[in-house]
């Protein structure tokens, strides 16, 4: 039984492998005449978005909804926040009011963390600042488990901007745990030097990794994170980092192209390898609906 | 020991396709029909149902699965369960779908597994076929056919072992409290 979710590391191979099963079960829920069952019939869900976003947020309100459970969508925009209310004043409201689990992202690292202490509702980390956002994690491992049937013993390249990658940490902690090879990829300005501690390998050339890969995962560049200058031009990032047609060719035929989402074509990935028949961009967020129903079945049965 | 056995691999078998002809005489014959095994263990007997209408009337019946864990009415108190595929072999509007179950006891399950079925479509009516009526219900459900009525107490466990699941047909009751006895 999962208590929170705030970081893929709170999950054991065991319990991933669970999520990830019982994701296959409601899939089949998206297939029916009414895309609804009743489980979560009378549970409270508050959406508590600090950042902007749109696929994770609409992926969590289609993934409650389809459980049953009553919605409550808040962003820090046209809130108390705009008045100065602070976090931990936003959680005691919630609190009162009777929430049974909340779903938040936040800039601020730790934030899921901080507002366990304060509720007794169940805490899902929906991304918080560079940190962890593990439902995606958990997204890509169904999508490739169900693209290439397996994980373990599979080997996989993490490119580009790890350094402000809350995707990169969950994905790359979740693909070990689950015993896929891992390797990062990207400028030295991107990739931090604690990577090595995470379990995976690092390297700066991606045309010499790409024949050598199952699954090559693409990050985003987060030019809103970048206070600095990281790399000199997005025509230069592309070019030495950017996979288009050319690096999609070193790929094996059967690899598979992951991309989080949202994209910035023509920096990261071109259009052409966006839309290539070997890219589960789409996929990812079908399944993401799934795994999230999965994530809060697991967690919101029993005794509250 | 405290395992009894009720019902023989022979008596399962002819069981089986009594409820067959009952099914066919209710219904006029089985062209309208779907059959849905309740997960896990109804789902073997619904394709065994299956066999046996096609056998008599010589027209293939349409047997699929249902799961109804989404569906239970227990899951704020005992949590969550694994679950199981549901599969319907065809379009449900307009159909007769026959619920298949190894035991009727509460009613909780088939009241779980009606739900279910409404979510899926629009049958002109759900019909009930369990091979081991065990009494005790809680809701006020009936089976439309019985293989046995079999009197029990709350404190005894009735145990279907199916050949696909279990290499072995039988019905046994158990005494909970002597069985779990060292």
């Amino acid at each position: 039984m999962i208590t929170h979710l705030l970081s893929i590391d709170d999950l054991t191979p065991e319990q991933i492998t669970e999520v990830l099963d019982t994701a296959a079960g409601f899939k089949d829920v998206a297939l029916r005449p009414i895309k609804k069952v009743p489980t979560l019939r009378g549970r409270t869900i508050c959406n508590l978005f600090y950042e902007d976003s749109t696929r994770t947020r609409i992926s969590f309100e289609i993934a409650e909804k389809r459980l049953s459970a009553d919605v409550i969508n808040f962003s820090a925009k046209g809130s108390s926040v705009s008045k100065g209310e602070s976090l931990k004043d936003t959680a005691l409201t919630l609190q009162a009011m009777g929430v049974d689990a909340i779903v938040i992202r936040h800039s601020a690292s730790g934030a899921p963390q901080q507002l366990t202490g304060w509720v007794d509702a169940k805490v899902l980390n929906a991304g918080d600042g560079w940190h962890q956002h593990p439902t995606q994690a958990l997204l890509d491992l169904y999508t490739i488990r169900e693209r290439l049937g397996r994980l373990e013993g599979l080997r996989a390249a993490v490119v580009g901007d790890v350094v402000h990658s809350r995707v990169a940490r969950s994905v790359v902690r979740g693909l070990v745990a689950m015993g896929v090879e891992v390797t990062v990829v990207g400028p030295p300005t991107l990739v931090p030097t604690s990577v090595e501690t995470w379990g995976a390998t690092v390297t700066h050339d991606l045309d010499e990794t790409l024949p050598k890969i199952d699954v090559l995962y693409l990050l985003r560049v987060q030019s809103e994170r970048m206070h600095r200058q990281f790399f000199p031009s997005e025509r230069e990032y592309a070019r030495l980092w950017g996979v288009g047609r050319d690096r999609l060719d070193k790929l094996p035929d059967d690899a598979i192209v992951l991309h989080p989402g949202p994209m910035n074509r023509g920096v990261e990935i071109t259009a052409d390898v966006a839309d290539a028949p070997n890219a589960v961009i789409a996929e990812q967020v079908t399944n993401g609906i799934a795994v999230r129903m999965s994530c809060l079945y697991l967690m919101l049965g029993g005794e509250a | 020991m405290g395992e009894r056995q009720v019902l023989a691999a022979t008596d399962v078998t002819r069981a089986l396709k009594r409820m067959a002809h009952e099914v066919l005489e209710r219904n006029k014959g089985c062209d309208d029909l779907v059959l849905m095994g309740i997960r896990s263990r109804g789902v073997p007997l619904a394709d065994r149902l299956a066999a046996n209408l096609e056998a008599i009337e010589g027209t293939a019946v349409p047997a699929g699965s249902l799961d109804v864990t989404l569906y239970r009415d227990d899951y704020a108190q005992t949590g969550p369960r694994p679950l199981g595929q549901t599969s319907f072999p065809a379009d449900i509007d307009g159909k007769v779908v026959v619920l298949v179950d190894d035991v009727l006891y509460t009613g909780r399950t088939i009241r779980a597994a009606m739900d279910a079925v409404m979510d899926y479509g629009r049958p002109t009516a759900i019909q009930l076929a369990v091979l081991v009526d065990r009494g005790h219900r809680e809701l006020p459900i009936r089976a439309d056919y019985v293989g046995k009525n079999l009197p029990t107490h709350t404190d005894q466990d009735v145990r279907v072992h199916l050949v696909e699941t279990d290499d072995v047909d039988e019905v046994t009751v158990v005494d909970r409290q002597r069985a779990d006895a060292p």
